[in-house]
């Protein structure tokens, strides 16, 4: 053969698709639910329980449910009495506040959604948003207080509600945040002073309840008051909350900042940013994209846990709703109202976990 | 290239000293990693520190623009002493450009805004013409048309040639490369060494810690030998890769050469 100076040809292997076992929804079946006789055992238990439960409780809840009734008839009917919700809506929603007034602190309920949502799409950060912010918390406000433009004046001790958890949560959050990341970067700082202050701060903080906080800021802070002087009562629950989360932020972007390779700080250093430009461009950006999922959860949690407010007086959502159980024509119908706040709760937090994947999803898909 | 003429600099001597390291001495803990060393690099003078592993040649490099902190000695780069006051380091920092193993891009930036950040901050300089002097240096590199990208989506050696940029893009007198190839695949290495022997020939003043004896050869004035946190020996590249005198240097060509 004369192939000897010829280079030999490759032959390529056939690609083929893989085989195909078992399709469509038997397969499925076969594949998830029954593939071994525990798996199957364990598909039959669920499916009896099942049976056994969810009828009667789209019976309790739809069929025999009474929507728009007074408290005698529900008392009467054997089904869920969301009347309890329906006929105290404005109450539970909006507290102790004026009853002709409460287009306000909806206007500002709407407000802030509108924020909220406009603040979604990443292009439209900016620093004009973060004006458009002040300005929106400002009008929010304006809008609660009153007291100019004709707006009748409403104490913030008639303050109650979803209003007064949403501005205990998004002004907490809002002002823990930066305070959080603040109190990390003292904890790595190489001046012990800041150092040891922030250590001693966030251990501080974290080993104490947010009950006590709370009472302390409401009970014990104001002994400390020359006489006659008193601080609102919502701005002591909202600094309390504000210096107990910020030290959980602390320790989360601490996380993320350790978790930062040390060739990061010596390209911004050798490149001849200083520390807060080495900081703010370089590392925080970084670091705080490692601990969006942390962080979310820790501002999920202090949302709920502005409900804690109640031990201290405050009307929140939740106390406005167990006020409402009180009343003699409303009582024993816990659940309906408790499920009723649970799903306002759980739409918020359900918001905020799904907006911080899509957050994390587009950082990543802009970095890879 | 004519690769004697990039080295036949009769004039290097009398050229003004760009670098003077006098009695250098760096401690990690109690480990004594750099020992009484001295030296002097003359503008547009390169040099190619080698060395085993451990033997200081990085720490040295990463001294003259304050990674490391040096407990004693002087060093002192156009004039300016090298010690804690901050405006020096800055001042030797903004001078002095460096290239690391392992590239340290920043990956949440595009190329371009890689480049772009040290001239906006630190030098204050007005964006468009950042850009335009990212765009002039990416070219020089032969990567402007990633310049868009993410360096996350760029080849080891793509990344390398960024990072020269980068550092290029700040302007600087002395250029320090931390073994700047040994982190990229084989076939890479050669467009990374292309960029840094045109960079050699505009008589950039470049500091090498690297192993590559091509390298070394055709551009290199000197080889420094570091073993033990000392220099043990000074040569010309020819000299040192083909005749060492000692015999630590002997050991670690034949190494080197298998």
């Amino acid at each position: 053969m004369d192939s000897k100076n010829q280079p030999s040809k490759t032959v390529y292997a056939k690609t083929v698709k893989p085989p195909v076992i078992q399709i469509g929804p038997i397969g499925w079946i076969r594949k998830n639910l029954f593939s071994d006789w525990f798996n199957s055992v364990l598909t039959v238990i669920t499916v009896i329980f099942l049976i056994k439960t969810v009828p009667p409780l789209v019976t309790w809840a739809f069929v025999d449910s009474l929507w728009f009734s007074t408290g005698a008839e529900c008392h009467e009917a054997g089904g869920a009495c969301w009347s309890v919700v329906t006929g105290n809506f404005r109450f539970i929603i909006f507290g102790f506040y004026p009853h002709d007034q409460h287009w306000r602190p909806f206007l500002a309920m709407i407000l802030l959604a509108g924020l909220l949502f406009y603040s979604q799409n990443r292009d439209h950060w900016n620093k004009y948003l973060a004006y458009g912010w002040i300005l929106g918390l400002f009008l929010m406000g304006l809008l609660m207080k009153g007291g100019i433009l004709g707006l009748d004046t409403v104490e913030s001790t008639q303050w109650g509600g979803l209003p007064l958890t949403l501005i205990l949560s998004i002004f907490g959050l809002t002002a823990a945040y930066p305070m959080g990341v603040l109190l990390a970067l003292g904890r790595q700082s190489r001046m012990p002073i800041i150092q040891s202050l922030c250590i001693v701060y966030i251990e501080l903080i974290r080993g104490v309840p947010l009950i006590s906080l709370l009472f302390m800021s409401s009970v014990v802070f104001p002994l400390f008051l020359p006489e006659g002087v008193s601080f609102n009562n919502i701005l002591r629950a909202q600094v309390a909350i504000i210096l107990f989360t910020a030290a959980y932020i602390a320790e989360v972007v601490r996380g993320g900042l350790q978790g930062m390779a040390r060739g990061q700080y010596e390209a911004a250093e050798s490149l001849g940013l200083n520390y807060v430009q080495t900081m703010r461009l370089v590392i925080l950006p970084q670091a705080l994209k490692i601990v969006i999922p942390p962080s979310v959860s820790i501002l999920i949690s202090a949302f709920k846990d502005t409900s804690l407010v109640v031990i201290i007086a405050l009307y929140d959502l939740l106390k406005t709703t167990q006020s409402t159980l009180t009343n003699p024509e409303w009582m024993g119908f816990s659940a309906e109202a408790y499920i009723f706040v649970a799903m306002i709760y759980f739409t918020c937090c359900f918001f905020m976990s799904n907006y911080s994947r899509r957050l994390e999803r587009e950082l990543n898909r802009s970095n890879r | 290239m004519n690769q004697e003429n990039l080295k036949n600099d009769d004039a290097l001597q009398s050229r003004e000293a760009v670098i003077e390291i006098k009695n250098l001495h760096k401690w990690f803990g109690e480990m004594h990693v750099l020992k009484d060393i001295s030296m002097t690099v003359r503008k547009g003078e390169r040099i190619v520190i080698c060395g085993p592993s451990g033997s200081g040649k990085s720490t040295l490099i990463r001294c003259i623009n304050r990674l490391e902190e040096h407990q004693r000695g002087r060093i002192i780069v156009h004039g300016v002493e090298l010690n804690n006051n901050m405006k020096n380091i800055e001042k030797i920092r903004a001078d002095v450009g460096m290239v690391f193993q392992h590239f340290n891009l920043f990956p949440h930036l595009t190329i371009l805004e890689n480049l772009t950040l040290g001239p906006i901050w630190v030098r204050k300089v007005p964006k468009k013409e950042a850009l335009d002097t990212a765009m002039y240096y990416l070219e020089k590199v032969h990567i402007s048309e990633q310049a868009k990208k993410y360096p996350g989506q760029l080849s080891g050696g793509q990344q390398q040639r960024v990072a020269i940029a980068r550092s290029l893009c700040m302007k600087p007198n002395i250029m320090l490369f931390d073994e700047p190839t040994s982190a990229l695949d084989p076939e890479m290495v050669k467009e990374v060494l292309d960029v840094m022997i045109s960079l050699a020939q505009e008589g950039m003043t470049m500091l090498v810690v690297s192993h590559e004896m091509g390298f070394a050869k055709s551009v290199a004035h000197r080889v420094l030998f570091m073993d033990f946190g000392q220099i043990l020996e000074k040569n010309t590249p020819k000299e040192f890769f083909e005749n060492p005198q000692h015999e630590r240097s002997r050991l670690f060509i034949s190494q080197i050469l298998h």
